[in-house]
């Protein structure tokens, strides 16, 4: 016991020189404390791992810069999932046993499910950048999302349809084998519902029928429909912008997070975006010192621009790195108490947070985070905002 | 005017279906195996057009070309590696083995090209055909795709049935040991096969990123899993079989997303499959056809 006080008061004097040393505008190296076990979990293979990489890219970027601003240090072990939730448990339980003191992830839904039940029993702090379903954080004190939820984001994209008057009659199309469209989906309707938007069709694909949308696009035209929501990945958006265009149908497309990345998308003839409008929690040009920053360095890094999913990883580290950096807590810390601290600290109103990914969030006591949607539209090629 | 229109769509969908299909059907009636790493070559091929396009900047026919080259070689490598060794073994191994190589064909592409997607730019330079004041558009890839269909229908049975190589195929195709003991080599006939049906691959690739321009390593798995239903659907093994049962399969998918349910294509789909199949075991031309290869 008393070595362990010991053992703590050195390191937070060590903090603390290293927060003086910061003030004397000097780099301090990292004082040779050991760092904070920060397993992350996500599909690095497989058919989603472009959001796994994505996270353990930005997750890595924040690790690295907060480890040279000496103070709190983090190490950061990632597994692949494939995006199966029965080997996300398996690679939980390979960062257990490697001592891993707070989980970052998982990436996508489904595995989180399953990943954060285990944690739930565990005692680990779950902050989860990616899984926006509601049933991630249902029941469970010790998850917190990073993302929006999918209701919210329908519920958000009715609203937005609606006050900004930008269409009469809607048609949807979704994805009715994916939770996340289906989850934005069903609560669009009910919101849209109750604010009078009239929805004159509705159609949906699955992830295998997800290449022609000549029905879905026909239907919507043959309603006379002069807005399409998509609340749907980029992939499948890009080629339901590409069959419109090529049968001279012209309505105005609405998408949410998903759509993000459209933009990126290697040899994508943007003028087939242009005028698509979305809501996101992040624009890859957005012009902000600390946007650019990261984007910067992370093109330098991985040669790609960094889509969401790399800035809520991101955010992800910075937000526990803001939780913890004033707290006394060391690698020797167990993983439940710093659960316990680390919900304190998210559910209290005074944690604010504010990333690259929203300003001023702040977490509800079922773990889901209020933040502003932005809404951007496409023009000549770049995300303008709306407002 | 909407049913028209709605039929397009189904032979655009189907035509692309009919071209994998003639890969699995020629390599499955002469071979003996599926080869369900065929929707992957498919994938490769459609990344090594798009490499030559984008990257080197050549002109899209050279990159088809091109595209068949890789494939080929790539075709009679993986023959080499995987499948030669287990010619003895039982064909539940050379199944498994076969979505093996699909798995690590897959997973090579996401090191090589990374998991994000690419946009293909149409190889096909002609424009959209317009009818009855621009009210029915048949697309220059679903003509383009039906087109080759053809000529590959028709090359193939050339080959099978006039040359030397193709006579072999028959012979390894009824009895691979008889074959043997009557002087055809097996081994390098199977190549062949293999090399024929990698660069089909290679078309059917550039033609289904042409048609549905999105490019990701895991392209080529479903549209080859359906396409495996449409030979299965108009009889695995048979040439014209596979080119009736990829048309019909758009056409039932379109169908029944347009007029029951888009939630229920895939349904419909299999349970047409599922009928068929009951009626007529062969599949549509399975029997009576007379190109068995």
């Amino acid at each position: 016991m008393k070595r362990k006080f010991y053992f703590t008061f050195v390191v937070t004097l060590a903090l603390c020189l290293a927060l003086l040393v910061g003030c004397a505008d000097k780099p301090s190296k990292p004082t040779g404390t050991a760092p904070i076990k920060l397993g992350g979990i996500g599909p690095l293979t497989g058919g989603a791992a472009v959001y796994g990489i994505a996270v353990a890219n930005g997750a890595k970027i924040a690790v690295d810069e907060i480890n040279a601003l000496g103070g709190i240090q983090f190490e950061l072990n990632f597994q692949d999932d494939e995006h199966d939730a029965e080997k996300s448990v398996n690679a939980y339980n390979v960062l257990k046993d490697w001592g891993m003191q707070i989980l970052v992830g998982t990436v996508t839904t489904d595995p989180c499910i399953a990943v954060a039940a285990e944690s739930f029993k565990d005692r680990i702090f779950t902050l989860t950048p990616s899984a926006s379903s509601p049933e991630v954080v249902k029941g469970k004190d010790n998850t917190f999302q990073m993302c929006f939820s999918d209701p919210y984001q329908g519920i958000v994209s009715a609203q937005y349809i609606q006050e900004k008057k930008l269409g009469s009659k809607i048609a949807i199309i979704y994805n009715n084998s994916d939770a996340y469209s289906t989850g934005i989906y069903e609560k669009f309707i009910s919101e849209a519902e109750t604010r009078n938007l009239e929805v004159v069709s509705t159609t949906t694909f699955t992830n295998d029928t997800a290449n022609d949308f000549s029905v879905q696009l026909q239907e919507a035209q043959n309603a006379g429909a002069d807005l399409i929501f998509l609340p749907i990945y980029y992939e499948p958006s890009s080629l339901i912008l590409a069959q419109a265009k090529a049968t001279n149908y012209e309505p105005k497309f609405f998408g949410v997070d998903g759509m993000d990345g459209i933009l990126e998308m290697e040899n994508f003839d943007t003028t087939l975006a242009e005028g698509v409008m979305l809501l996101t929690p992040f624009a890859a040009d957005a012009q902000d010192e600390r946007t650019a920053s990261f984007v910067k360095k992370y093109k330098e890094l991985h040669h790609d621009v960094p889509n969401q999913f790399a800035a809520d990883g991101y955010d992800v580290v910075y937000a526990i790195y803001e939780a913890l950096k004033d707290k006394d807590v060391t690698a020797e810390t167990p993983a439940s108490e710093l659960c316990t601290q680390l919900i304190e600290i998210f559910t209290n109103d005074k944690f604010v947070f504010s990333g690259l990914t929203g300003n001023n969030m702040v977490w509800s006591k079922n773990g889901e985070v209020a933040k502003p949607p932005k809404g951007m539209f496409i023009e000549n090629g770049v995300y303008v905002g709306m407002d | 005017m909407d049913f028209l229109s709605y039929l397009i769509s189904g032979i655009s969908l189907g035509s692309i279906y009919a071209i994998i299909a003639l890969g699995y059907t020629m390599v499955y009636g002469i071979a003996r195996m599926l080869n369900f790493a065929h929707g992957d070559v498919i994938m490769v091929g459609a990344y090594m057009s798009f490499m030559a396009t984008t990257r080197f900047g050549w002109h899209p026919l050279l990159s088809v070309l091109f595209a068949m080259v890789v494939c080929t070689v790539l075709g009679i490598v993986i023959e080499q590696l995987a499948y030669k060794p287990l010619r003895a073994a039982p064909s539940l191994a050379v199944l498994i083995t076969a979505i093996g190589v699909s798995y690590f064909l897959q997973n090579a592409a996401l090191l090589l090209w990374s998991a994000n997607p690419k946009s293909f730019s149409s190889v096909v330079p002609f424009d959209s055909l317009r009818l009855f004041n621009g009210r029915l558009i048949i697309s220059g890839t679903t003509i383009v795709s039906i087109f080759v269909c053809v000529i590959i229908i028709l090359a193939l049975n050339t080959i099978v049935n006039k040359t030397k190589i193709g006579k072999a195929m028959r012979a390894v195709s009824e009895d691979k040991d008889a074959a043997q003991l009557m002087g055809v080599s097996v081994n390098r006939t199977i190549s062949i096969t293999f090399a024929i049906g990698s660069a089909l691959a290679a078309v059917a690739g550039v033609l289904l990123c042409s048609a549905y321009p999105i490019l990701m390593p895991t392209t080529g798995a479903m549209p080859g899993i359906k396409a495996f239903t449409a030979a299965v659907f108009g009889g695995i093994g048979s040439i014209p079989g596979a080119f009736l049962g990829g048309i019909l399969l758009g056409i039932i998918e379109i169908f029944g997303k347009a007029y029951i349910s888009t939630q229920l294509s895939d349904a419909i789909v299999f349970a047409v499959l599922i009928i068929i199949l009951i009626v007529k075991p062969t599949g549509l031309l399975g029997k009576k056809v007379l190109v068995k290869v």
